[in-house]
């Protein structure tokens, strides 16, 4: 079971809590949290993604057991702690005014 | 009775302001709280339709539909995928630029049918849904008419502001894209053309007969006289007698061409609403006055409406989605500012009055004839 944190933004959006818990088959990668996040919360695709590329948002960033992982190979294993559920896959809104 | 129900979108969420008499108001909001709402709109075949547009630069673009007149929403679809291999426009250093969506600025829905609603796009597009939003297809024929390669985008982005469906003949539609210009569809939106004949956008637009290169700021009908057309520019208050095929100007004695909206009395088609703002890097109103001009006789002859609205001291804008008038007689008239007003005159524009004084910057405001 991976536990994935949202923004408070998406998680209205969304309409859930702080955080969704996701299981997934085969190796946990961003990527594969990311597309499982999506199957099963819809109305979140295109908000952390883009719909075209597939790539981050700009604005939007991801960590997990304090790493920032936004620009790193979304197709690697996510730490064990992240795969095991010990720590959550963090999804964040950058800091950045508006 | 004279309900109405006023719809503001706003920097920072989407409010209702609702009346039964245009004295007394009741405020819900905001929707969508945190977020930009660019336009929010309603059907005119069913009136409890209602299409939200939210966006942020961190989540980008939703779009929000309502069923019951903005009491509950439901977010639908935001796929706005351009078909094909959308190609290049000109980037502000006239540059080729490959074609990227990003953010609704305008929805407008069919006068007849409250599932199809066309949406006015950045980078500069038309799309259409016909399932309430759940979908949307591009009408390619207005990207790809044969000059989208050669627009280059305003200070506000390449965006696809303004969409008119003609109340009477729903198969003509007018587009307007900053710093694109306008554009006409007499087949429902499948074909397009560049209407641009005898605008003037001298020193940025030396060439007198370019076909687009216009900051097109709004166009306007009258339901009564639809082959009349109104246009704000980015200067020059214009019109048209022949759906845009040409333009003549009717700013007149305005204190400044400059501005946003323009807007026209539900009962009068003569009688056309302008704000004028004092120039393009100057966003306020002259001397710091907001007056709402009023012609009564199509344009040329101006007069300054001031009563209830502020002359001193007044700096903010009106954007070029924020201003409404509603059907009643005599018609309301409604916009909202930059410092976050909403103003609704319920006599023409004679005397005006604060709905709400304290939004988030004011990006649209649309209203709705309830009773």
């Amino acid at each position: 079971m991976i536990r994935v944190r949202l923004p408070h933004h998406l998680r209205t959006l969304a309409g859930v809590g702080a955080e969704v818990e996701l299981d997934i088959d085969g190796p946990v990668t961003q990527r594969a949290v990311l597309d499982a996040l999506e199957a099963s919360h819809p109305v979140l695709i295109g908000t952390i993604r883009d719909r075209g590329n597939g790539n981050r948002r700009p604005f939007v960033r991801f960590f997990a057991c304090r790493d920032d992982l936004s620009n790193e190979d979304p197709d690697e294993p996510l730490p064990e702690a992240v795969a095991t559920g010990a720590e959550p896959y963090l999804i964040v809104g950058a800091m950045a005014g508006g | 009775m004279a309900g109405v129900r006023v719809l503001v979108g706003t920097k920072k969420g989407a409010f209702v302001l609702t009346s039964e008499d245009r004295a007394t108001w009741s405020v819900a909001g905001p929707h969508f709280p945190g977020w930009e709402v660019h336009h929010v709109t309603g059907s005119p075949a069913d009136p409890d339709r209602l299409y939200a547009a939210q966006w942020t630069s961190w989540f980008g673009q939703l779009i929000q539909r309502s069923d019951d007149g903005g009491s509950t929403w439901e977010p639908v679809g935001n796929d706005f995928s351009y078909a094909g291999d959308p190609g290049t426009h000109l980037w502000y250093d006239g540059t080729p630029r490959p074609w990227a969506f990003q953010k609704v600025w305008h929805l407008e829905p069919s006068p007849n049918d409250p599932d199809t609603v066309f949406a006015g796009v950045e980078d500069a597009a038309l799309f259409k849904s016909t399932d309430g939003g759940r979908s949307w297809k591009e009408l390619t024929g207005m990207r790809e008419h044969g000059t989208g390669d050669t627009w280059q985008p305003g200070a506000g982005g390449l965006c696809l502001h303004t969409i008119i469906i003609d109340p009477n003949d729903e198969s003509r539609m007018y587009t307007a894209i900053s710093a694109a210009g306008a554009f006409r569809s007499d087949d429902g939106g499948v074909t397009w053309k560049a209407i641009n004949r005898g605008l003037i956008s001298n020193p940025e637009l030396p060439d007198p007969d370019a076909e687009v290169g216009h900051c097109v700021h709004r166009i306007t009908l009258h339901p009564a006289r639809p082959e009349v057309l109104f246009m704000q520019k980015h200067w020059d208050v214009m019109r048209s007698e022949d759906r845009g095929d040409n333009w003549h100007e009717v700013s007149g004695n305005l204190p400044s061409d400059f501005g946003f909206p323009v807007a026209i009395d539900s009962n009068d088609p003569d009688t056309v609403f302008v704000v004028p703002i004092k120039s393009d890097s100057e966003h306020y109103p002259p001397d710091g006055r907001l007056r709402v001009y009023r012609s009564r006789s199509g344009g040329n002859d101006w007069e300054a409406l001031t009563n209830g609205l502020p002359q001193e001291n007044c700096y903010v804008n009106v954007l070029r989605d924020s201003m409404a008038v509603d059907a009643h007689d005599p018609c309301g008239v409604y916009f909202g500012t930059t410092g976050g007003q909403v103003y609704g005159s319920a006599d023409g524009g004679d005397n005006w009055e604060p709905i709400v004084r304290d939004l988030p910057a004011v990006y649209s405001v649309e209203v709705q004839t309830l009773s």
